[in-house]
């Protein structure tokens, strides 16, 4: 670790979430052990106990929930030549956005901290790009190992990140399997950014749209898919808000700069 | 005597955010206290209203290392309160799953978190040079376990395959054949992991406390079953609450818990002292590497009884395939829910402890009240008053092998700190 030889210097950073992206990381090493080769990591607390400063790319997992995140988010990106949103949490808001759209956010406190709510700060939980400038994104809960290695290759290269802008549909197809909604299943394949090579589907279980949804997705057709396959508008509109609550209905995660920004041209 | 100020502000190589805090003068211990300084995220608020069918894949989201115990144990909790019978076959791709995860967790902490403190380095990365063919064996253990997660739920973290009433999908026996023998080949990492981590010089700090767990008479519990101590008590899961009593504490956003005593502890420790008489044979031989015997009272053996269970669970693991096999294995549907009003509690023995999921549904499956009770949250004040009779013993040292000593024992209870920002006061009506 001491010897650097000109490696760019790496850092991993963590807001409110599960910690699931940076443990996906880790088991990264399983099978790609080289990836230390053209790294050095300088700060990785759920890892290590050295704590270096500098660093030129920041990985960022989780959703900034409250005031106090803000400046450590601020002295991460004035660091950093390239910040990284690392998973859904600080790609979308992933389910911590789900608070969001309760009726209240006092009530939310007062419902898990009962008269001593006023203990813990707490705001609608965002996305990071909603408080920095995001470079690029890996989304997904949790990211996917092959992917996250791709994008530090592309970076470490100097290309694009290059996620997809196609739906799990695509890979679903690919994959061979039987269409779950023809099976009367709800699934968000034909609106959510593929990427994860339609694992949740190929596992029997529909898309719940963790990675955020395609540029320009047509969610009304998504709705009436989803009624055809018997929901009711009850459930549809809570498939729709699982992982992207923050964005609420009008407003798709993939309308936002960032996640353009982070795209690249696969 | 000495001024002692020890000031870890987020201690590394845990899950989550904490802080140690000692402040002692002239053998006067003013402050001496482990924060936890996570941001809360409020699941039990934000699952109100969703339907059953989503719960237990948004609390899964609590943790990323224990994902499949606490999707395990909120599926659990809402097939109780929609009366859903698990085949089986389910039943046993259940506790087959949790062992995946009970090995990977506990090769994560014993290997990439408590093992580097004793080599004197800050990570697993420099233990690479100079003990690498230790670091493959904990990357192939690692591999192995999240391979068997990901063959039953899909993945480990986040098993998108666990749904209420079973599994969305099936392994085949040629995989279930295929994860036996690498469980069999994996018997060569286990022994060498025992003589490892037995080999090693562990703090000697002995202090009795009351050991929660959940116990079964047929098996070493992690799915289901009663709750014990090692007081002589023993309470129906539904029960959870007589022994939880929390309490909040304004340092600290995980509350605090207890019992017959003050403090109680959970984990891989209280299931053994429980449970040993349960444990595999090759299991209670490691057992005996490391010299321990119920009723252990050094919390820094936590790390010890998580070695003896990782052996326990690659044996039990490939007795619940033998089993499977035997029975011929049905790609099965979930068992479908009856939706009604309902309340119900699910409980699983995760790799940190004792873990209680409960849920009250509206009359169309949607979710009207929870609480989720975590291994952390009721380790925190026994974590606590350990460092409190600790520290006078240790006073006299310099300062950085005090702190050094003191990170040691909190990374021994394994705090998974992400998952203790969570819980409530509400009374469910």
């Amino acid at each position: 670790m001491s010897d650097t030889n000109g490696k760019p210097k790496v850092a991993f950073f963590d807001f409110a979430s599960c910690e699931g992206c940076q443990l996906t990381v880790v088991d990264s090493l399983q099978t790609h052990l080289d990836l230390l080769e053209a790294v050095e990591i300088v700060q990785f607390r759920e890892a290590m106990t050295e704590k270096g400063e500098d660093y030129q790319i920041a990985f960022i997992e989780g959703s900034c929930t409250r005031e106090s995140d803000e400046e450590r988010l601020f002295t991460i990106r004035d660091q950093a030549d390239l910040v990284v949103a690392l998973g859904a949490c600080a790609h979308t808001g992933c389910v911590n956005a789900l608070k969001n759209i309760q009726p209240s956010l006092d009530d939310v406190r007062e419902y898990v901290y009962g008269d001593k709510a006023e203990w813990y700060d707490t705001y609608p939980a965002r996305p990071i790009s909603a408080v920095i400038d995001v470079d690029a994104v890996i989304p997904g809960c949790p990211i996917d190992r092959e992917e996250f290695v791709k994008v530090v290759k592309n970076v470490l290269l100097g290309k694009k990140p290059g996620i997809p802008d196609y739906p799990v549909c695509v890979e679903c197809k690919l994959k061979e399997n039987v269409c779950l909604l023809l099976e009367g299943k709800p699934c968000l394949g034909p609106i959510t950014r593929a990427g994860c090579d339609a694992i949740c589907p190929t596992y029997g279980d529909g898309c719940e749209g963790c990675r955020g949804l395609i540029p320009e997705p047509n969610e009304n057709a998504m709705k009436d898919v989803l009624d055809e396959a018997g929901l009711t508008v009850k459930e549809i509109m809570s498939r729709m808000t699982m992982f992207n609550a923050y964005y609420g209905s009008t407003q798709s995660p993939g309308s936002t700069a960032v996640t353009q920004e982070g795209q690249g041209s696969a | 005597m000495s001024t002692l100020n020890v000031n870890v502000h987020h201690v590394t190589r845990v899950e989550g955010h904490g802080n140690i805090v000692v402040d002692a003068h002239n053998g006067d211990i003013k402050e001496c206290r482990f924060e936890v300084v996570e941001a809360p995220r409020f699941f039990e608020a934000f699952v109100r209203g969703r339907p059953y069918t989503e719960l237990n894949h948004i609390t899964s989201r609590i943790c990323g290392i224990c994902a499949v115990g606490h999707s395990t144990t909120s599926a659990m909790a809402t097939e109780k309160a929609l009366g859903v019978e698990l085949t089986e076959q389910a039943q046993l791709l259940r506790k087959l799953n949790f062992h995946g995860e009970t090995i990977d967790s506990h090769v994560l902490h014993t290997y990439y978190l408590v093992a580097p403190d004793f080599f004197g380095a800050g990570s697993v990365i420099p233990l690479i040079d100079v003990a690498r063919p230790v670091v493959e064996r904990a990357l192939r253990i690692k591999k192995l376990s999240g391979d068997l997660c990901a063959m039953i739920g899909g993945r480990h973290t986040h098993p998108c395959a666990l749904v209420v009433g079973g599994f969305s999908h099936t392994p085949t026996e040629d995989e279930l054949r295929a994860m036996r023998e690498r469980l069999v080949a994996a018997r060569a990492d286990m022994d060498a992991s025992v003589e490892l981590f037995a080999s090693l010089d562990w703090p000697k700090f002995e202090r009795e406390t009351e050991y929660v767990s959940l116990t079964k008479d047929d098996e070493y519990a992690f799915v289901g079953g009663r709750i014990k101590t090692t007081d002589g008590f023993e309470y129906p899961l539904e029960d959870y609450k007589q022994v939880t009593n929390e309490t909040l504490v304004p340092f600290s956003s995980a509350k605090w818990t207890s019992h017959n005593r003050e403090s109680y502890m959970v984990g891989a420790l209280a299931r053994f002292n429980n449970n040993f008489d349960q444990l595999h044979p090759r299991a209670k031989d490691a057992a005996k590497a490391f010299g321990m015997e119920p009723i252990v009272t050094n919390p820094f053996l936590n790390t010890a009884a998580q070695v003896v269970e990782m052996v326990h669970c690659v044996e039990d693991a490939i007795e619940i395939i033998d089993e499977l096999l035997e029975r011929g294995v049905d790609p099965e549907e979930p068992a479908v829910a009856d939706v009604k009003a309902g309340e119900g509690v699910g409980s699983c023995d995760v790799p940190r402890g004792i873990l209680f999921h409960h849920y009250a549904y509206d009359e169309e499956g949607y979710c009207k009240d929870a609480n989720c009770i975590i291994p952390t949250n009721q380790n925190m004040a026994n974590l606590n008053h350990d460092m409190q009779e600790l520290v006078p013993q240790i006073i006299d040292k310099p300062q950085d092998e005090v702190r050094l000593t003191l990170e040691m024992l909190v990374r021994a209870y394994d705090p998974c700190i992400s998952c203790s920002a969570h819980f409530l006061t509400v009374e469910f009506v």
